[in-house]
């Protein structure tokens, strides 16, 4: 089977260009972008800074991935954009809207119904199987009632997704029955499973083999090209980051060209 | 949902967390199994005050009493007539028993209640408390009743205590005669040996000569002849609780039994000075109550009030019969407080006291009560110690979960639903723990005698000694009330515990929830 990421490279009609606004006529509005995000981390009573003034934006259907050294703050910059944390300074808008202002109850929506994450180890749930590890985004989302009520189809959409990822022999094991590389893949299932628009992919390939990372990546690749998901990853591997349509490094807190 | 299923499944991963609430469970098992035994006992303490006592009780200020029966009755129904199920006047006093037993005279003071026992068991249970009327076991074998329920309460003897009586006086007759024959003896041979007749303070026979006399010429049928007075005397003045070394076994030992007689003096007090009589036993009454049992001697009403002389003969030559207190059953018990409040305006404060049975023993049922608190005071401090317990427990997996709560939370779950988890997570915990508590609670309390039982072959020691409470089983009353208060009570307990936790859990950020090792 031919790559699906390599040829659909030429194919893209997006730019790698690190500058954002020089597309305007053709894309009007990027999906997300963080604005001179700042984020130091308080240790005691001297502060550790971590982001410095990053801006980056991404558009509908866009794969960005971001490479750096460890440390330089790339999972605190997914973060920020993935509201699972708020920024010093600076803003993070979602369709031309400042979004990590918002109230509790609209980010925890907007965290379940806008964006998938991808962790970097895994994080799965140990006391629930695969299968109910790929629902809970679907169960956070509805009440018992309404999820109950409509179960039947949850359940179908789940073991379609890790049918995608290839798990569809494991719907019923434990985490800890399971190898990395499928718990990486259970965690991409989970991500997708209630249709984010934009994915987050922290190392998704960070602890696996060059083969199955690749796998991953070839997966993302593809969900990106035929359901116009946007993706932002983070990877140590160029290699990887090179599947990407665009790249972006940070270096001690700032954006660099690649 | 997801909180549901991550709710039960940390309920079916940490059963740790369900040894924290074994206390709970335990702590609710001994709470109903104490409450309900200690409200079987007052329950039935109370049933047996009352029985013993009526409803309600109307006492003469004067212990000479007023006259008579008939006119107070009158007086009452009057006043209170459709309340009214059973009245009885009686005639109490204080007053001394003696009986022989083993060679001497056992005083006891007593509590002299004169009574017409027909009317009496309208108003109490009489009929429940007397020995006859009951088959008694006695050391192995068991007495069967001498009466048929159905028989009123009377002043007869029973055939056995006939008998008894027969045998007896067959004994003191033939006693009495060979004393005599001993006497004329010694009187033949001293009249022919020695003239001078011996000083009475050397013949051990002569005090007892003027009743050997008077016995001695009497048929063993007059002898046996019960006497004027009859009563129904308390078990605890007449019987004691004896091991007997061979066996092991505790019985009881009756010193007095139904055809004896005993000797009675009443106390002086106003113009009818003390009285004395001898009275023979009808029957032995045994309430339960070992206030009432070793304290209380029935005795014939109209006996009583003519040896107290509270008999009056009027001018037109009819008899008054003073009485001291009239003892009044209600048809409902709730009417007392209305009932009290009419009969006070009758029968005044100046020469009556007018009360219900409650108000007369209130000293002891407040004493009951006063203790039935405090125990559910402490075995509720046991239960909020058991919550301590849930809650260092919970805090324990709420850190333990700390990455789980962030992912929940990364993956869009709200604060509210992440305290939900654990809220519920406490809740069933106690729900379970208070379930199986309530369920081993009220299985004890059902089989509370089998269990007795075991543990008495066990350990080799009565728990429950029946010849002290005078139970035959260990009484008890399962409240519902109670119980929905102990298990809600102890479901509260757990969910308060869990509060803290779970509003730990759910104020953490997803990130420092992540990060977190
Ligand atoms: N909660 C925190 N408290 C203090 N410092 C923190 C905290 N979280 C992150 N840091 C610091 O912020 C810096 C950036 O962390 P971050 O996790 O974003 O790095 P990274 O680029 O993802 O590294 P890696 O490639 O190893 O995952 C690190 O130096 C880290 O020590
Ligand atoms: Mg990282």
């Amino acid at each position: 089977m031919p790559t699906a990421s390599a040829t659909s490279h030429p194919s893209s009609t997006l730019s790698t260009s690190t500058a954002p606004v020089r597309e305007k006529p053709l894309m009007p509005e990027p999906q997300i972008a963080a604005i001179a995000v700042e984020k130091a981390y308080r240790k005691g009573d001297h502060q550790v800074p971590v982001l410095h003034g990053v801006d980056i934006s991404v558009h509908k259907g866009e794969f960005l991935s971001i490479v750096g050294q460890s440390g330089s703050g790339k999972s605190t910059l997914l973060h920020l954009l993935g509201l699972l944390d708020a920024p010093d300074v600076g803003e993070v808008q979602l369709d031309g809207q400042r979004i990590d202002d918002l109230s509790e109850r609209t980010r925890d929506e907007l965290r379940n119904r806008v964006f998938g994450f991808v962790f970097q180890f895994y994080h799965l749930l140990p006391e629930l199987s695969l299968m109910e590890n790929v629902l809970v985004p679907l169960m956070i989302r509805h009440s018992i009632w309404g999820y109950w009520q409509r179960r039947r189809e949850y359940q179908d959409r789940a073991r379609e997704m890790i049918d995608r990822v290839g798990l569809g022999h494991r719907l019923t094991h434990r985490p800890s029955e399971l190898s990395g590389g499928e718990m990486q893949r259970a965690a991409i299932a989970r991500s997708l499973v209630a249709r984010p628009e934009i994915l987050l992919a922290d190392e998704p390939t960070g602890n696996l083999d060059q083969a199955t990372g690749r796998g991953i990546i070839e997966l993302m690749a593809k969900l990106n090209e035929q359901e116009r998901l946007t993706i932002i990853m983070v990877t140590h591997d160029q290699l990887i980051a090179a599947e990407a349509h665009r790249t972006v490094k940070l270096r001690e807190g700032r954006i660099e060209p690649a | 949902m997801y909180k549901l299923i991550l709710c039960q499944r940390y309920l079916r991963t940490r059963y740790i967390a369900l040894a924290s609430v074994i206390s709970v469970t335990l702590g609710v098992a001994t709470m109903i199994v104490v409450n309900s035994v200690m409200a079987g006992f007052s329950g039935e303490m109370r049933e047996r005050i009352k029985g013993v006592l009526a409803d309600v009780v109307i006492e003469t200020r004067s212990t000479d009493g007023e006259p008579d029966a008939e006119s107070h009755k009158a007086l009452v129904r009057e006043l209170i007539g459709k309340y009214v199920a059973g009245v009885t006047a009686t005639v109490e006093m204080y007053g001394m028993l003696s009986f022989e037993y083993g060679g001497q005279f056992i005083p006891h003071p007593v509590t002299l209640i004169g009574i017409d026992p027909e009317s009496k068991s309208e108003v109490g249970p009489l009929v429940d408390y007397l020995q006859s009327y009951h088959a008694q076991p006695d050391g192995k074998e068991v007495t069967p009743a001498e009466r048929p329920l159905d028989q009123k309460p009377g002043w007869e003897l029973t055939a056995s205590a006939i008998e008894r009586r027969q045998r007896v006086a067959e004994i003191t007759h033939q006693r009495a005669q060979m004393l005599r024959e001993l006497k004329k003896q010694r009187h033949g041979e001293a009249g022919q040996h020695e003239p001078a007749p011996r000083g009475a303070a050397d013949d051990p026979f002569a005090e007892l000569d003027g009743a050997v006399q008077n016995v001695a010429m009497q048929d063993v049928a007059a002898i046996a002849q019960p006497q004027d007075g009859r009563v129904y005397i308390g078990a605890g003045l007449i019987s004691f609780p004896h091991k007997d070394e061979q066996s092991g076994e505790m019985r009881t030992v009756f010193m007095v039994r139904p055809g004896n007689d005993v000797k009675i003096t009443t106390a002086t007090a106003g113009i009818p000075t003390g009285a004395y009589f001898d009275a023979t036993v009808v029957d032995v009454f045994q309430s339960g109550m070992s206030e009432y049992d070793s304290n209380f001697v029935f005795c014939n009403l109209e006996h009583l009030q003519k040896v107290r002389k509270m008999i009056r003969t009027n001018e037109d030559g009819s008899e008054s019969r003073a009485i001291t207190s009239v003892q009044i059953r209600l048809k409902d018990y709730r009417d007392s407080d209305k009932v009290v409040e009419l009969l006070r305006t009758e029968f005044t404060p100046d020469r009556y006291t007018v009360r219900t049975w409650e108000q007369k023993q209130g000293p002891l049922l407040a004493a009951v009560d006063v203790e039935s608190s405090i125990l559910n005071i402490l075995l509720f401090l046991i239960i909020a110690v058991a919550g301590f317990g849930i809650l260092a427990i919970f805090f324990m997996i709420v850190v333990e979960k700390t990455r789980d709560i962030g992912i929940l939370k990364a993956l869009g779950a709200s604060s509210s639903g992440v305290m939900s988890i654990f809220l519920s997570y406490g809740l069933s915990l106690g729900m379970v723990g208070s379930g199986v508590g309530v369920v081993a609670g009220l299985l004890f309390v059902h089989y509370i005698n089998q269990i007795e039982g075991i543990i008495t072959i066990i350990t080799g020691h009565k728990v429950f000694d029946e010849r002290i409470y005078y139970f035959k089983e260990i009484p008890t009353h399962v409240d519902p009330f109670t119980v929905c208060w102990v298990a809600l009570g102890a479901i509260t307990i757990a969910v308060v515990a869990s509060i803290l936790p779970a509003r730990r859990a759910a104020r953490l950020q997803p990130v420092q929830a992540l990060r977190h090792e």
